[in-house]
């Protein structure tokens, strides 16, 4: 009788399982634990308590750090997303033609080049550009934003194009339909799963970012990550704890509705 | 020439289609020229990459010929994008949209074009009740079986009424009962709605049974184009009497030779007559066909003879495999009789009586 290899019965399987688990969550779960925490101390206890939840959700500086976070999440997302399914079109409904690997390390750039670097180089571009033009709103950080936001919106919706049957758009034209009206009537709606990922994922993304949003960001356009790192600078209160839960909670909710949305139509 | 465009409903004129460039370059049709019907039951008939579906594909739209001319009903449609030809596809794999319903795909065609809502309804339960689905229209792609998913395709392609409709081995998904079925089924609805049908196989079973016409297609190339009997009883080369039916290939030598017939001599040094295909006129060395049940295994007085090798009983018919004096094999095929053995036992001598009529030379 063979017997099933199964990697569960290896020898320190469940130590180095029981490692990762605890290396990866116990930093969040104290993190989480110490939001409620009644003390001015991160790590003493003194108690339960919502106070800093109370404090966060009063304090001027966090809504507006928030309120700019998502204005510039919901943009860069829909920028990149645009761009991202256009992108992911043009490279998968045309056969195979010199330079289409260039195109796709073109397009996944901002995965490879060091964020560093690209943070870099905007702050240089970005700064010459404000002396000529004089404009130093949030357009600049929308833009940077939607460029390192195209690769992540790309991936779900070119694998999403990849699985989708090119004869439904061969049988889409075979009946009559103009590109426009197969596209609007078969791809689109065919892509929508993707499309959604594919814009939660470039959100997600765009709300998280710290290191091109220090960079780019001019005076008083603070992002939310941008305050907490900037709080964490003074004096440490179990605050930066509850902007972090929240922060997370919301995070789970997206991917909880981006697991959903890909499953259905699976 | 347009005359005879306008009694056709496809003509194909001089069709060559090259895919790639350079040294990748693949010549899938090498002009290619038929004319096929109205109102005809047209197959194209050859082995997978032999360039049937890229014909098919270019009477779609799917494709354009590199060089050469397609009619429709007399109007040249070479260049034409797929959604302004009148024809419509059954594709292989049905491409029915998953994100639509039964009656929202058989809708599609005509919505395309524009027409009013309630013909469209009316048009779309119509075409529902062709195809015995008329109860199932509400349901979504994925809650049909395959057979029904390949009348919902059906529906679909004829709904908007094309001139000409395509089918690409629409039936080799199925299972062999239900493939029955549908030839039969596929053959009723040709009658019923007059429209041309061209459908691609590689079966040459099934293109026997439900064509009116059979293009044979090789390499690119039409080796022949006939009705089914025509087809089987006087291929006109080699690959055409190999692929369709079982066949034994005799080597002959032409020794006299009119107007669609020849006398060849067999290796055994009998002179039978055999057919031959219009305007060929073979001499010296030659190949010839003769069908297994256009021969007969007799005793004596036949055109062959040799020693029986195997003999297979297959209820219907019984198959006598003998080995002929010169080495060569030849299978005959026999009906049976009710209490009645064929007669022969493996080691007996056998002599092969061929039909009149039956011998056929080939070109090579």
């Amino acid at each position: 009788m063979a017997r099933h290899f199964d990697i569960r019965a290896q020898p320190g399987f469940r130590i180095a399982a029981l490692f990762t688990f605890v290396a990866l969550y116990l930093p969040i779960v104290t993190l989480v634990a110490y939001a409620f925490n009644a003390d001015d101390s991160v790590t003493t206890w003194g108690g339960f308590s919502l106070r800093w939840f109370a404090d966060a959700w009063g304090n001027v500086a966090v809504q507006d750090a928030a309120w700019r976070s998502l204005i510039i999440a919901v943009w860069a997302a829909a920028i990149a997303t645009t761009a991202a399914t256009m992108a992911a079109l043009a490279t998968t409904r045309t056969g195979p033609y010199r330079g289409l690997a260039f195109k796709y390390a073109f397009i996944n750039q901002p995965l490879m080049v060091p964020e560093i670097v690209t943070a870099v180089a905007l702050l240089i571009v970005f700064s010459q550009v404000k002396v000529w033009t004089g404009y130093s709103g949030l357009g600049y950080l929308i833009l940077a934003h939607s460029a390192f936001c195209i690769p992540f919106a790309y991936l779900p919706i070119r694998a999403r194009l990849e699985s989708m049957d090119l004869t439904l758009e061969r049988a889409a034209a075979d009946l009559y339909a103009t590109p426009w009206v197969t596209f609007r009537r078969v791809t689109l709606p065919l892509l929508r799963p993707g499309i959604i990922a594919g814009f939660m994922l470039a959100f997600v993304i765009s709300l998280d970012d710290v290191v091109i949003t220090e960079f780019v960001k001019s005076g008083g356009q603070d992002t939310l990550p941008t305050y907490m790192l900037g709080q964490l600078r003074r004096t440490v209160t179990p605050e930066v704890n509850a902007i972090a839960t929240a922060f997370l909670a919301l995070s789970v909710v997206l991917v909880t509705i981006f697991f959903f949305v890909n499953r259905r139509k699976t | 020439m347009s005359e005879a465009a306008g009694r056709n409903a496809i003509d194909i004129r001089g069709v060559r289609k090259v895919f790639g460039s350079g040294d990748g370059q693949v010549t899938a049709l090498d002009t290619v020229s038929v004319s096929i019907r109205e109102n005809e039951f047209f197959t194209l008939l050859g082995p997978s990459g032999c360039g049937k579906t890229t014909l098919l594909r270019l009477i779609a739209g799917f494709e354009y010929p590199t060089e050469g001319a397609i009619f429709l009903h007399g109007e040249d449609i070479a260049g034409l994008p797929p959604f302004k030809r009148p024809v419509n596809t059954v594709f292989q794999s049905y491409a029915l949209f998953p994100h639509l319903t039964v009656a929202e795909n058989v809708a599609f065609g005509l919505e395309s074009l524009g027409r009013p809502r309630d013909e469209i309804t009316a048009r779309v339960s119509a075409m529902l009740k062709l195809v015995h689905m008329e109860d199932l229209g509400d349901r979504r792609t994925d809650q049909i079986s395959g057979g029904q998913a390949q009348r919902v395709a059906l529906a679909r392609a004829l709904a908007p009424s094309p001139k000409v409709l395509l089918l690409d081995e629409p039936l080799s998904a199925l299972d062999y009962k239900l493939r029955k079925e549908m030839q039969i089924e596929l053959k009723r609805m040709q009658h019923e709605t007059g429209i041309t049908f061209v459908f691609v196989t590689h079966d040459q079973e099934e293109a026997l049974t439900m064509s009116d016409r059979i293009a044979v297609i090789s390499k690119g190339r039409i080796l022949q184009i006939g009705s089914p009997s025509d087809i089987y009883d006087r291929p006109a080369e080699r690959f055409v009497a190999d692929f369709i039916g079982e066949s034994n290939l005799l080597a002959a030598t032409v020794v006299g030779s009119r107007e669609g017939t020849a006398t060849v001599r067999l290796s055994s040094g009998a002179e039978v007559e055999a057919s031959v295909a219009e305007g060929f006129v073979p001499g010296g060395e030659a190949t010839v066909v003769v069908r297994p049940e256009h021969a007969r295994a007799v005793k004596q007085g036949g055109q062959l003879a040799g020693i029986v090798e195997n003999v297979v009983y297959f209820g219907t018919d019984t198959h006598i495999h003998i080995k002929l004096d010169d080495g060569s094999a030849f299978t005959v095929r026999q009906q049976n009789m009710r209490g009645q053995s064929c007669g022969f036992e493996v080691g007996d001598r056998a002599e092969v009586e061929i039909a009149a009529d039956a011998a056929q030379v080939l070109k090579d």
